[in-house]
């Protein structure tokens, strides 16, 4: 057995470790800059220059605090803090019950709020080994794939403006205003929206949605291809995202990236089709894979992306099946209304599932889906009660902001902005 | 190439077969559960376990997706067990790894040398149940402030818990909008004298 071995091949670690910038008094508050000699003796040409980003900053879109070390405009060392919009959300959910959770799984990732009730459903869905309609797989498809674009479009609409761009910005806040009209008119709400349940979804697709979707998907690949001749040869643009934050494929997978930007470094893997949930293998579309792993590749492979989801989202709706949008289990959803004002059967389950909830047998269950960002996935495990005796998140945003400090060093201060805006952090998945 | 719903739990099998041919020295116990295979294994030589996982060519996993904890109080002997959830491109299987931790000595071996995800993840792991990872060379809090007292995520800390008032860092500048005022860091034509707090 090769055990002793298997030591010494471990690769070094890449890079160096880091330093520890944070809680150092720079002075009070606000972008204060200190300077720091490198060596003793050193005169001040060759002195390094801390400087303070955020926690509120405006390139910086959600709470997070960046301390980079400068030599001219040079990063040579950086640290990310995060954590500023920690709420608790795991220890929250192991106080409510598995159908409570939902409302807050909306606010993990907020852009993308349908997804992750997805992935929560699924969860508990795969704990509870039950196996949600197909109806109700398809239409949970349909509605994560709008969400995603959504959250693709707030992306880079967001990184375009920041490079000057406002115009590519009103354009694609105009094609999320399209798709969230959908989301609106699907579950009533447009930001958090707590659509899925457990066993299904609320409520079906309401009449003549498959027109509207045409409708507003024609309006978004037109805005998309307004954004593209603005954009994706835009002198400015290129130049400033072209080789900036370079990740290899290699680097990428140690620092566990999935999603665009793992993609875009190479990482062939995407959970919808490496690991197809709800129905994903019924449909065919493409992973579109960067080369370079630079930030120009991660605006590419997010853009390919929306063209991809609006394909998933019409194959789906072409082929909806018929039938129940929930499983038919009283100890799994609740019964309907008029069941139960009028038989004692229905009021005795209205009764249970809301005083004790969905009551998944013992164990533990990891369940992945494909995120706005990457890989979401929730590590839940059961005590035979009707609570989470835990949850973990696996934010895709939090372990990308691992990378960061990687992607910047050696690049100028001001390729901060495109870099951090290709990260999409956001926030409420990143702190939970 | 996808593996699909019903395939998992063969994949799952084959790969605990391949696991116990290798490093049966490792592993005290293995199980399939919902399709997820599952090892538990000896937190000695645990760093050549997840150096052989990520290195051997039939195994490859490349990619740490999550390192966490489950608290168990008293239900069991060790109160602590650290979840670690790998994934492996090359052949498409996922393996959770637990590790059992005393409450006394809450600690195992950092894989920060194999994966530099595990860096963020462990100092999550350690900010939320105070489990230590030997070797990780950033322990610091991630997602509370240095001086939160204890471990939020532990069974024992209440859901409401009451955090003691942080003191001020810099104690010498007093937190008043009086005191905050900017000529002490710039004085125009004497250039930058940051270090003078009034």
């Amino acid at each position: 057995m090769a055990h002793s071995t298997a030591k010494e091949s471990i690769e070094e670690p890449l890079g160096v470790p880091p330093r520890n910038l944070l809680n150092v008094d720079y002075g009070v508050g606000g972008v204060t800059t200190t300077m720091l000699p490198r060596e003793e003796g050193d005169d001040l040409h060759s002195e390094t220059m801390i400087l303070n980003m955020g926690p509120a900053h405006p390139a910086t879109h959600g709470t997070v605090r960046l301390v980079v070390e400068l030599s001219g405009e040079e990063i040579v060392d950086a640290d990310v803090e995060v954590g500023y919009l920690h709420r608790g959300f795991e220890k929250m959910c192991e106080t409510v019950d598995y159908n409570q959770v939902m409302p807050y799984a909306d606010r993990l990732n907020y852009v993308s709020p349908l997804i992750n009730n997805h992935g929560w459903c699924l969860t508990v869905e795969k704990l509870l080994e039950i196996q949600a309609p197909k109806r109700a797989e398809y239409i949970r498809v349909i509605m994560s794939e709008i969400s995603r674009m959504s959250d693709h479009l707030t992306c880079l609409g967001a990184s375009a403006m920041e490079l000057g761009a406002f115009t590519v910005m009103l354009y694609m806040m105009q094609a999320r205003e399209y798709l969230w009209e959908l989301i609106e008119e699907v579950t009533g709400a447009r930001l958090t929206i707590s659509y899925g349940r457990v066993g299904g979804v609320k409520d079906d697709l309401p009449e003549g949605f498959a027109g509207r979707m045409k409708k507003a998907f024609d309006g978004t690949r037109e805005q998309l291809e307004s954004c593209d001749r603005l954009l994706t040869r835009n002198r400015i643009f290129v130049d400033r995202m072209c080789n900036v934050g370079v990740l290899s494929k290699e680097e990428a997978m140690s620092y566990g990236l999935t999603g665009p930007l793992g993609r875009a470094s190479g990482v062939n893997y995407d959970v919808r089709r490496d690991f197809p949930y709800s129905c994903y293998e019924d449909f065919s579309f493409e992973v579109p894979l960067g080369e370079k792993g630079d930030n120009y590749d991660r605006f590419i492979v997010r853009f390919q992306e929306l063209h991809q989801s609006m394909r998933i989202c019409e194959q789906a709706i072409a082929n909806l099946p018929d039938g129940p949008i929930v499983v038919d289990d009283p100890r799994i959803v609740l019964a309907p209304k008029d069941e139960v004002y009028t038989s004692i059967d229905g009021m005795i389950n209205h009764f249970e599932m809301v005083i004790f909830g969905v009551q998944p047998p013992k164990g533990d269950v990891y369940c992945a889906v494909e995120g706005g960002n990457g890989e979401l996935g929730f590590y839940t495990v059961s005590d035979g009660t009707g609570r989470p005796y835990k949850l973990h998140v696996r934010a895709p945003s939090f372990i990308h902001m691992g990378a960061v400090r990687r992607m910047l060093l050696g690049h100028m201060i001001a390729d901060v902005v495109p870099t951090f805006g290709m990260v999409n952090m956001i926030g409420g998945e990143c702190d939970r | 190439m996808a593996v699909l719903q019903h395939e998992r739990e063969q994949k799952s099998a084959a790969l605990l077969e391949l696991l116990k041919s290798k490093l049966a020295s490792h592993i005290i116990s293995s199980r399939i559960t919902l399709g997820d295979a599952e090892v538990h294994i000896r937190r000695e030589g645990m760093l050549d376990f997840f150096g052989l996982l990520k290195l051997d060519s039939e195994l490859r996993f490349e990619m740490l997706m999550s390192v966490t904890a489950v608290d168990w109080l008293d239900e069991r002997e060790d109160r602590f067990e650290v979840v670690y959830h790998l994934l492996s491109l090359t052949h498409l299987h996922r393996l959770r790894i637990k590790i059992a931790a005393s409450e006394t000595e809450p600690v195992v071996e950092s894989v920060v040398s194999l994966w530099e995800s595990a860096n963020f993840l462990e100092r999550e792991c350690h900010d939320m149940y105070g489990i230590r990872f030997n070797g990780n060379p950033d322990h610091r809090r991630i997602l509370m402030y240095e001086e939160f007292e204890g471990y939020p995520l532990r069974k024992d800390y209440p859901v409401q818990g009451k955090q003691p008032r942080v003191k001020l860092r810099y104690p010498e500048v007093e937190n008043t909008a009086r005191h905050m005022i900017r000529p002490t860091l710039v004085q125009i034509g004497k250039g930058r004298n940051g270090a003078q707090h009034s």
